[in-house]
């Protein structure tokens, strides 16, 4: 297992000075070669700031105040996106990482053609390609996502939420990136759309080769569709576990309240609980761990001072930022 | 939307200082002035001076006194045409905006002409027409061909709020319509009338002086238009006579760009996104930088790190 | 399709309340103007024309007043605006022709150049907010709100002579037509043009700003950044593309001023146009006159409102739903 992207010790601000909000706070996250990263999170949790800080296209007033985020190639040395210049990240993006965006409606330019907004990135990144080329490759990506190639001279408007989002998925994959972050890519869709586009996911990935990170608030997609989870909570990473042993027994109550929001389809009947309280206001957050005022196993140690993120003696394969599961 | 008191920006604040300036001229200007603004004396085409601040005419009338006394004409126009404009908008762009189908569609249509239809040359007809004129005629043609705009601007926006939750829930609750648009509708139109009027007056203050400037009888004296007719009718500038021409002008723009900079501050609470004034380079207490841009989040550079490749 | 129609019937429609509202002004008028005018030229009026003036007077009291805007209707529609008082006895549609081409080209020229510097300074100052170009604004606010006739007036005193520009007439007097003209012509634009521009840029300055601080705020353009698209592909193709929008839809509102202040520049510059034309006819009382002009003016706004609208039908594909 080699990682493909490191995160380590990555903080995010909102603002400067007086009024600064830390969004994200410390974060290591590690995403390996081939494998589907899932990063869950209520909303206001930093998941979204983490990914786009990370990728550095967090709009102002956003500021990344550390840490680092390494990527390594296929072949060469490694390269920290917070280090690049503009030039270099310009050269990087896309054709080494890319995005699928939430809410396709508004991440397509409404006045550009589907066939304008795919060719465009080839043309920026590969210069000396030719317009039947890059149509070419176009009419392919939008294949492999089941459009027809007649839709390629389409405004966004005219296409249905479901087409939209697989022109996102299509555009994202253009360049055959090493990388693709998938910021709630279902979310705005019907049950029965997001589970054909899961399936489109899971095929193109099988048949290109990427490592996904996949961020969104539905706990239960993630459980089925990734090979790791994460949980972010106030900014912090609080879990993080190989996807069944997480849905299996999860060792923060946080993913422990999670998992317990939503019913299961199949097994045995679990008694839903839910989270009582809401997510902490980044401006105001309690002094110790950020979950203790919600936490039903509060204890002594969890007002003092936030908890690390460590492995537990229990089980070296995962993370646990908990007192009640130090590392040995 | 609620409006939370926030210190104006310098821009706001100047403009309004100069506006406040200029009302309280056109409240005391006739008593302020030092002459008689029409007394004709011997100092004839004079230069300013310590005397006649501004200079004189060719009759030797003070032409700061005109200026002083004909504020209040300037601004009395261009406040009551902007007030009666705004009124019309507001009746007519909250209608067209709240009533569905062919009542609204047919009231849109109509504001759309009067958009369409030229101003200036339509106001200049009528106003020769009418036989007499004073200054309330002209507010009155000028705020009856100028609400157009602001009207389509409004029923824009009570189309969108007609839509909300908020305001289905209170139809749902049973409220009457004249309830719905005074309590819910209304006050969340408070900014863009408020920008609409700024537009209105600046727009009449042109025109009423455009429309002195041409010869239009009935404005009352020394309206500042009409200071530039006398000037231009005696070929001032021809003459070198700079004082009698610069000052009308200067006042004109003066006033214009305070309205503007008033507009601004309004446009900045209409419109969030044009709020905060972002500068584009923080710096930060300990000397460490950071340039905002967009599609380039920055980072900061260690403290340890020479000051170099981070902080981009 | 139907954004095209629907237009279409709008302007049709305008046309016609144009045309209505020139049918009532002269009835506001005040005693028989047409005896008068008879009276001047001491009864060597032809009977035709008194007909025709009658009939656009609608002096004719015999007649019921839907009668008389049948009658005028017919009549507008075989191009007889009446005959001007001021230049008796040459018809109206004679002396506007003459005129007309020179406010066209003024207002023509002034109004593409300042809307295309000034959406170009737009999209610079709303595309590098937070540095110095945020200056801009208030500068061309201020030069917004001199009147177009002062800073005419200035130009004349303090520009026309050190930059031995002509001031006045529009062409130089006795110059045999030929090509030279054109170079004439043109210099004695310079002065006019320049003050309409520098007046007017500031409003499409503005606009256009607003609505690229607006767009910038959009997801298209974080994921055109992440699609690692140059910086000028992003401000044109995805940012100004969009941002651009309202200021075409803005354009007519903004002809209807730019109109206005035209007429005072030809004023203060002698321009032998629309403007001056109509400037005079109110002095003279020459009503058919003033009357053709509104119902020219008018009708060349109402067309270059439709252009504008075409325009904005090729710019935003979402006006062309196809079914």
């Amino acid at each position: 297992m080699s990682p493909v992207l490191e995160i380590k010790g990555l903080s995010i601000d909102y603002g400067t000075g007086e009024q600064s909000v830390r969004a994200v706070n410390q974060v290591d996250l590690t995403l390996n070669r081939g494998e589907v990263l899932g990063l869950a999170g209520e909303s206001g949790s930093g998941k979204s700031t983490l990914a786009y800080g990370a990728t550095r296209l967090l709009p102002p007033p956003g500021v990344v105040t550390g840490g680092s985020v390494l990527y390594h190639p296929d072949n060469g040395e490694p390269v920290d996106l917070l280090r690049m210049t503009p030039a270099e990240l310009r050269a990087f993006r896309w054709k080494e990482l890319s995005i699928v965006f939430q809410g396709a409606m508004n991440s397509l330019n409404p006045v550009a053609t589907v066939a304008a907004q795919l060719t465009d990135v080839i043309a920026e990144h590969r210069p000396k390609s030719t317009k039947t080329e890059r149509m070419v490759r176009a009419a392919e990506m939008l294949s492999l996502v089941g459009i027809a190639r007649d839709r390629l001279e389409s405004y966004p408007h005219q296409l249905s939420g479901g087409m939209r989002q697989r022109v996102m998925i299509a555009m994202a994959l253009v360049l055959e990136p090493r990388v693709v972050i998938m910021d709630e890519p279902t979310t705005a869709l019907d049950v029965v759309m997001q589970r054909q586009i899961m399936r489109q996911l899971a095929k193109l990935k099988e048949q290109l080769g990427f490592s996904v990170i996949f961020i969104t608030h539905d706990l239960s997609l993630l459980v089925e569709f990734s090979d790791r989870i994460a949980i972010m909570y106030g900014g912090r990473i609080v879990e993080e576990a190989p996807a069944v042993e997480l849905y299996d027994k999860s060792l923060h109550p946080y993913s422990d309240g999670l998992l317990h929001s939503f019913p299961a389809l199949r097994g045995p009947r679990r008694e839903l609980t839910g989270i009582p309280g809401s997510p902490p206001d980044l401006r105001d957050m309690p002094v110790g761990c950020a979950f203790q005022p919600r936490c039903p196993k509060a204890f002594d140690p969890c007002g003092v001072s936030p908890p690390p993120l460590v492995r537990p003696a229990s089980d070296r394969t995962r993370s646990v930022a908990c007192y009640l599961h130090p590392s040995a | 939307m609620k409006f939370r008191f926030r210190l104006p920006s310098v821009k706001v604040t100047v403009g309004l200082a100069v506006l406040i300036v200029f009302t309280f001229v056109a409240f005391f200007g006739a008593s302020l002035a030092p002459f008689d603004p029409s007394a004709r004396s011997n100092d004839i085409l004079q230069s300013p001076s310590a005397k006649h601040l501004f200079g004189t005419t060719h009759l030797g009338q003070d032409i700061f006194s005109q200026i002083l006394v004909g504020t209040r004409s300037v601004m009395f126009v261009g406040f009551a045409a902007g007030i009666l404009a705004t009124v019309i908008a507001v009746i007519i762009g909250v209608t067209s905006g709240y009533l569905t189908g062919f009542g609204g569609e047919a009231v849109a249509t109509l504001s759309n002409v009067f958009i369409v239809i030229p101003a200036l040359p339509l106001i200049v007809i009528v106003t020769n027409v009418i036989p007499n004129s004073g200054d309330w005629a002209i507010a009155v043609v000028i705020g009856c061909t100028s609400w157009a705009w602001g009207a389509r601007l409004l029923r824009a926006q009570t189309l969108s709020l007609r839509n909300r939750d908020f305001v289905q829930a209170a139809k749902a609750g049973g409220e009457s319509t004249w309830r719905i648009v005074a309590v819910e509708i209304l006050p969340n139109l408070t900014a863009i009338i408020a920008s609409s009027f700024i537009g209105t007056v600046m727009f009449a203050v042109m025109t009423e002086i455009a429309l002195a400037y041409v010869g239009v009888s009935g404005i009352s004296e020394w309206n500042w238009g009409e200071v530039l007719f006398w000037a231009q009718g005696q070929q001032a500038l021809a003459i070198g006579a700079w004082w009698w021409f610069v000052p009308a002008g200067l006042c004109i723009a003066l006033l214009g760009t305070a309205l503007a900079l008033v507009n601004f501050g309004i446009d900045e609470i209409v419109n969030p996104r044009l709020r905060g004034g972002s500068k584009a380079v923080i710096r930060y207490p300990d000397g460490r930088k950071a340039r905002m841009r967009l599609g380039f989040t920055p980072v900061l550079t260690p403290r340890t790190e020479e000051a170099g490749r981070g902080g981009r | 399709m139907r954004y095209f129609a629907r237009r279409l019937g709008f302007y049709a429609f305008t046309l016609w309340a144009a045309i209505t509202i020139n049918f009532f002004i002269p009835r506001l008028i005040p005693g028989n103007a047409v005896d008068s005018l008879i009276e001047q030229r001491r009864g060597e009026v032809d009977s035709k024309a008194v007909e025709s003036l009658n009939i656009l007077f609608g002096l004719d009291k015999h007649q019921s007043l839907p009668s008389q805007y049948w009658h005028y209707l017919v009549q507008l529609s075989h191009g007889d605006l009446g005959i001007s008082f001021g230049n008796f006895p040459e018809p109206v549609t004679t002396v506007l022709s003459s005129a007309l081409p020179w406010t066209l080209g003024l207002i023509g020229t002034t109004t593409i150049l300042s809307f295309l510097i000034g959406t170009l300074l737009g999209v610079f100052a709303g595309w590098k907010r937070g540095t110095w170009v945020d200056g801009l604004l208030p500068a061309t606010s201020f030069l917004s709100s001199i009147p177009y006739f002062w800073l005419g007036l200035i130009a004349v005193a303090w520009l026309a002579g050190p930059l031995g520009l002509p001031t006045s007439g529009g062409y130089t007097v006795g110059n045999i037509p030929g090509w030279n003209i054109a170079g004439d012509i043109l210099q004695h634009m310079i002065l006019p043009a320049l003050t309409i521009i520098v007046t007017s840029i500031g409003g499409w300055l503005l606009s256009m700003r607003n609505m690229m601080v607006t767009v910038t705020a959009e997801d298209y353009i974080t994921v055109a950044h992440a699609k690692g698209l140059s910086g000028a592909r992003v401000m044109t193709k995805y940012a100004a593309r969009n941002a651009l929008l309202p200021s075409v839809s803005g354009f007519g509102m903004a002809l209807g001023l730019v109109v206005g202040g035209t007429f005072l520049v030809e004023q203060v510059f002698s321009l032998p146009g629309v403007g001056l034309q109509l400037i005079n006819a109110i002095s003279g009382h020459d009503y058919p006159l003033i009357q053709g002009i509104f119902l020219v003016v008018t009708i060349a706004v109402l067309a270059a409102n439709f252009l504008a609208d075409l325009a904005y039908m090729v710019l935003d594909p979402r006006t062309r739903k196809e079914g």
